[in-house]
């Protein structure tokens, strides 16, 4: 089985560019990562890209082909849909690709344009990633799955909104030193709890924004990388997937992720590694709760715990297992097909030492990403080390 | 967003809703006696074909809620209103939660179901009503 290398890393700014269009996006962030791989374009033999709301906001399907030609590649492509988890999708295809042998080098990436529309169209857009039937017609918005999720997990297992919003308040300060972030600013708990309500228990700040952006990768061989002299010292090492019936209401917990669970031991397994060798963890936060329930799933933090893991330190940036360096989905922005693939550059800047966070994890050698899908419908794990 | 041609019924789904205000509510179950809803042809938990309905508990149990401020334009005139997942045994389903003040709704309250109209659309949408005494359900 070849060794899957990340060779390439490429991020435009996560905010608001209404007016950039994902195949615009998608240029900036695939020149960027071919760049930093210094591979021939004429080497890249597909290119698998993630996005999920592309009909609704450009009406604009069949993407895959638009994007290799926007990245200057001639290559069959194709594109991933899994809600958010749609740019994760399209690496864990591309790690089992490599891994067999069928390929050598592949660009791989996300986009999402989300500002061009309306809050309520975005909000309306977002919704579909719920069951149509069962949930959206009964009035349940993305946030409110989510605040359905939190009010169960505060009755099940304790805790607040003011530990919640720890959550937040980390990972805004996370992002403060990281320019592509779409909010570098500081706030407190206070400015959390005392935000206008959008799904109780979940107010503004409780949420990620809507954002637009792209995110890149170049993912090769160990042998291609090799020959070519390639600076590749991050690989993805494991890979997994978890999922769950699509509405919340017909799954075994209201307030646990079972794929997340599935999906992070399969990745640990995959990587014969355990929980406890994770030294930095990007997770999706795409609401404050969500970042409680991925780190109890993926046994980061014990079952009920989870709440108070932002409040007590431990997933800060200067605690034991930092978690959500980049500022996460919740500061660092959500364009969501972006978001998976975003969360592998980050990790990988972090692990070879130029992201302006890496000095906080300086002797990390292993590290993971997980990204969600509706209500962890799909979760997508991928374990990252230092291999060279 | 998306214009769609008025009236297409949702086989199963619209049928449901149509038992539920003829006072029949029901599930659908499996020879493992697994609970579900339509439009399922096959039992979601254990794959098995050999489905029927059966007469859904008369009172379900609020098991979680939110106060939606902020919603999607077709709930617009709604908001804020409050949204709940009750467990009726056998399924669990999720429905606005009407004739109540948000206050005042709590987890663990006994709700039965019904269908209302929603004031920014009209369209049919399931729905949890209290039950304070015997006398409603
Ligand atoms: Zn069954």
């Amino acid at each position: 089985m070849s060794e899957v290398r990340v060779a390439g890393v490429g991020l435009t700014p996560f905010g608001e560019y209404a007016e950039r269009t994902t195949r615009e996006l998608f240029a900036e962030a695939s020149a960027s990562a071919i760049d930093d791989a210094d591979v021939a374009r004429t080497d890249v033999e597909e290119v698998l890209y993630g996005n999920f709301l592309g009909e609704l906001s450009e009406r604009q399907g069949h993407q895959g082909p638009l994007m290799a030609e926007a990245a200057g590649v001639q290559a069959p492509a194709a594109r991933y849909e899994a809600a958010c988890a749609s740019g994760s999708a399209p690496v864990r295809e591309a790690v089992k690709r490599i891994r067999s042998g069928e390929s050598d080098v592949l660009l791989v990436g996300g986009a999402e344009r989300m500002t061009n529309l309306t809050t309520g169209d975005a909000t309306e857009a977002l919704a579909t990633a719920a069951d149509d039937l069962w949930e959206v017609r009964a009035g349940v918005t993305f946030p409110g799955a989510y605040a359905l999720m939190a009010r169960a997990y505060f009755d099940t297992y304790g805790g607040s909104r003011e530990a919640l919003a720890h959550v937040a308040v980390k990972n805004h300060e996370h992002a403060l030193s990281n320019e592509r972030a779409h909010h570098q600013q500081a706030i407190a708990v206070s400015d959390v709890l005392e935000a206008p309500q959008i799904s109780s228990p979940l107010g503004l700040y409780d949420s990620c924004p809507i954002s637009d952006g792209a995110a890149a990768l170049v993912l090769t061989s160990e042998s291609y990388a090799e020959e070519h002299d390639l600076d590749a010292s991050v690989a993805i090492t494991g890979t997994g997937q978890g999922g769950d019936r699509l509405a919340l209401h017909d799954r075994e917990f209201l307030a646990r992720s079972p794929a997340t669970r599935r999906a992070g031991e399969r990745a640990y397994d995959d990587a014969g590694i355990s929980a406890d060798e994770v030294d930095v963890a990007e997770v999706h936060d795409c609401f404050t709760i969500a970042e409680v329930l991925a780190i109890e799933a993926l046994d980061l933090e014990p079952i009920g715990e989870g709440i108070s893991a932002a409040r007590d330190g431990r997933t800060t940036i200067d605690g034991d297992r930092p978690v959500n360096l980049s500022g996460g989905l919740k500061a660092k922005g959500h364009p969501v097909g972006a978001t998976g693939t975003a969360q592998i550059a980050e990790i990988a800047a972090l692990l070879r030492g130029d992201h302006p966070n890496s000095e906080y994890v300086e002797d990390a050698t292993t590290a993971l990403t997980h990204n969600a899908g509706g209500t962890v419908a799909t979760a997508i794990v991928h374990v990252l080390e230092v291999v060279a | 967003m998306s214009e769609q041609r008025d009236h297409v019924r949702d086989d199963g789904f619209d049928d449901w809703l149509d038992a539920i205000e003829n006072g029949e509510p029901y599930y659908l179950t499996c020879s493992e006696e697994h609970g579900f809803l339509p439009p399922r042809h096959v039992c979601p938990a254990c794959g098995s074909a050999d489905v029927e309905p059966a007469p859904l508990p008369a009172t379900g149990t609020l098991e979680t809620f939110t106060v939606t401020s902020v919603s999607t334009p077709t709930f617009e005139d709604d908001a804020p209103y409050v949204v709940a997942i009750a467990d009726f045994g056998p399924v669990r389903f999720t429905g606005l939660v009407v004739e109540r003040d948000a206050d005042d709704v709590e987890i663990g309250m006994t709700v039965e179901p019904d269908v209302v109209s929603s004031e920014t659309t009209g369209e049919r949408v399931l729905a949890f009503r209290w039950c304070s005494t015997s006398w409603c359900c």
